[in-house]
């Protein structure tokens, strides 16, 4: 409450109210008691696991329906942990927008960082900064340079994706026929990697007459990514199937669809949310599509915010720390912790799933 | 106006002096009341944060007070960073690489000023064209990709400090191009015409100036300024990427406009331009650290900004109206 009076008085010196609805933030305490956790070069695994370890979220960008899931889940695993959890992040998913915001959270004295990289380099000074100054930082979802981070919630190989994707694909063609993908903004860390391996993939014999005609890219915006899908189709055609590995283009392209005259000739498929693709599957636009619970990398991640916090773990492979309901986890190379397999959802199992 | 008032009245009554006493009153309070905002490191982050806005401010103050406008200053920033990234790919020396993208940023300027110049179209077409037009290459030259691994010498340099001490390296730069730039703004021939081609073209025209030349020249410097942006960007975040400075033109027009120049022409000055720069930059940086959402501060921003173009109105129609009473 002291905090949005303060807020409240720098405005008021601009004759200006400002409702600080604090949209963005959840700060239980306004109390900055000492930095960050001593990093240590040897872990304990059996160190006490500390409470009140104050976490901040950054992901890619706010008010995007998956990545509150994914902060959503790690909100719910500072609750069992008793730490105190923040979520912060730009309105933009550019590549130094984040970078701000580290150091706001930098100068907040917060324990943890758990970021969503925009931009693998371009938040590595900063995080650098965070790190010398006591503080830890996990990335999740899209990975930071490796130099600038202490582990990396992977939600999934990226061979993983790439080969679920190229499968899918080929189903929904019937093995052959033009293909494209929507994807997310072109410089996204992880969309391009599974682009990279379903590419890959492209090149074995079972998939030889499968013919990848474009990568557009819907900058995962819902408007922008509806006319991209809309553009793919007047341009090609002959088009089998879209996809979208971003839960952004393939509700867009989902929804362009199912009121086109291409609904069921044209299959949408690629990485979505339950919720938002129910009612696609339900009407028989989109036949399958994969993911992974996201909500469940935001609470690996803050399981391993604190681990490292209390010093039960530093980012050395084959360092194992307990995640709550998800089990105990090893830290494989370069300080990755890789979530499981994609789940495929099609219409026999979506209505088990509400995220 | 009327001169029966003292002095310091009428000085406190322009916008851009009020603006350098409010963004001074903004950085006391949030010194004293917000929580870490005065410590040196807070200092450095906001600098290094206001740095290309300022930067390109400078000649966006020119280009606005002669009445035109140029709005692919971020583009243009955007397709240098992305030019610089794809020459570094190619294994040119970065001591190659800065002149060039120097030179480029002043021929894309130079188009800019060849359009509204030459052809006489009106600058705010243009450059929104060219804002969509030079985004677009960046993004042909780069595609999706970044490129990272520049030299560490110059991206250190970009991220230091003076001596370890608060002020950023890059500060320098900035400090001397404001001097240059206000000096030329308020103490020579040139500055005098830029506000008079701003205040009434025609008028001076007859008065020997050559309007046209001056603002194709203001558009070659803005461009180059902005090149430069684009240069001192991709070596802070040590990533060329076409899609950085996306949305800036906005954030920088917004200061200058904010620092008390008219959106019309003829009339502001450097000193205001730095204070928006700055107050808009504090305002963001300390509300954050307040855990202020986004949403809130976009309305902070908008509110100043319709407040600095209405205040001076309200003063003007103020005056107005007093001078009728006394008339009466």
């Amino acid at each position: 409450m002291k905090r949005r009076l303060l807020a409240g008085a720098v405005s008021a010196a601009l004759v200006l109210t400002v409702s600080a609805c604090g949209g963005t933030t959840k700060n239980d305490s306004s109390s900055s008691g000492g930095g960050g956790a001593q990093s240590t070069a040897q872990a304990d695994p059996n160190a006490a696991t500390k409470e009140g370890v104050k976490m901040a979220f950054l992901p890619k960008q706010l008010n995007n329906p998956y990545s509150d899931i994914e902060v959503g889940g790690g909100k719910t695993a500072l609750d069992e942990l008793k730490g105190e959890y923040k979520l912060v992040g730009p309105n933009d998913a550019s590549a130094s927008s984040q970078v701000s915001y580290i150091n706001t959270l930098i100068q907040q004295q917060q324990d943890v960082i758990g970021i969503a990289a925009n931009d693998p380099n371009a938040v590595c000074p900063s995080l650098n900064q965070a790190r010398s100054s006591g503080i830890k930082v996990v990335a999740f979802d899209s990975d930071a340079a490796k130099d600038c981070r202490d582990v990396f919630i992977n939600q999934a190989t990226t061979e993983g994706i790439g080969e679920q994707l190229a499968k899918m694909a080929s189903e929904l063609a019937g093995g052959s026929g033009e293909i494209a993908i929507l994807s997310a903004t072109p410089n996204a860390t992880n969309q391009n990697a599974w682009i990279e391996v379903f590419k890959q993939q492209l090149t074995k014999p079972e998939y030889a007459n499968l013919k990848l005609v474009k990568v557009a890219y819907g900058n995962d915006d819902d408007q922008k990514s509806f006319q991209e899908a809309q553009g793919l189709l007047q341009s090609y055609p002959n088009l089998k199937a879209i996809v979208a590995p971003t839960t952004v283009g393939i509700a867009a392209a989902a929804r362009y669809i199912s009121s086109s005259s291409y609904k069921g000739k044209v299959a949408v498929t690629g990485l979505g949310t339950p919720n938002q693709m129910r009612e696609y599957i339900k009407d028989g636009t989109v036949t399958k599509f994969a993911l992974w619970n996201p909500a469940d990398i935001g609470y690996l991640a803050a399981y391993a915010g604190v681990a490292l916090a209390s010093g039960q773990i530093t980012g050395v492979e084959g360092q194992k720390f307990k995640a709550g309901k998800l089990g105990e986890y090893t830290i494989g190379k370069d300080g990755e912790i890789v979530l499981g397999p994609p789940t495929v959802f099609d219409a026999s199992n979506i209505d088990q799933y509400n995220f | 106006m009327s001169d029966k008032r003292p002095a310091w009245l009428s000085r406190l009554a322009s916008w851009d002096a009020a603006v350098i006493v409010i963004t001074v009153l903004v950085l006391l309070i949030a010194s004293g009341v917000v929580e870490n905002f005065g410590s040196s490191r807070n200092f450095t982050f906001l600098l290094l944060d206001l740095l290309p806005i300022a930067l390109i401010a400078l000649p966006m103050t020119f280009v606005i007070v002669t009445g035109e406008i140029d709005l692919s200053v971020a583009s243009t920033l955007g397709l240098t960073s992305a030019v610089m990234g794809d020459l570094w790919n190619r294994g040119l020396p970065i001591e190659t690489i800065i002149p060039l993208c120097l030179v480029l940023g002043a021929v894309l300027g130079a188009l800019n000023g060849f359009f509204v110049t030459v052809l006489k179209l009106p600058s705010l077409a243009v450059t929104i064209g060219t804002l969509a037009l030079y985004r677009g290459l960046a993004f042909v030259v780069l595609g999706d990709g970044a490129v990272a691994d520049f030299p560490r010498a110059y991206t250190s340099w970009v991220t230091g400090t003076i001596g370890d001490g608060p002020i950023p390296n890059m500060l320098i730069p900035l400090v001397v191009l404001a001097v240059v730039f206000g000096l030329v703004l308020h103490a020579t021939p040139v500055g005098r015409s830029v506000f008079a081609a701003g205040a009434s073209e025609q008028a001076a025209r007859f008065a020997g100036i050559r309007v046209a030349r001056l603002k194709f020249w203001l558009y070659v410097v803005s461009g180059l300024v902005a090149g430069l942006a684009g240069v001192l960007w991709t070596l802070r975040y040590s990533s060329a990427r076409a899609d950085n400075g996306l949305g800036m033109e906005l954030a920088v027009v917004a200061a200058v406009l904010l620092g008390g120049v008219s959106i019309f022409g003829g009339k502001g000055t450097l000193p205001g331009v730095l204070a928006g720069v700055v107050l808009l930059a504090t305002l963001q940086n300390a509300l954050r650290l307040q855990d202020v959402s986004n949403e809130a501060l976009n309305i902070v921003t908008g509110v100043l900004l319709i407040i600095s173009v209405l205040l001076p109105n309200i003063v003007i129609r103020f005056r107005a109206a007093l001078r009728r009473r006394a008339t009466t």
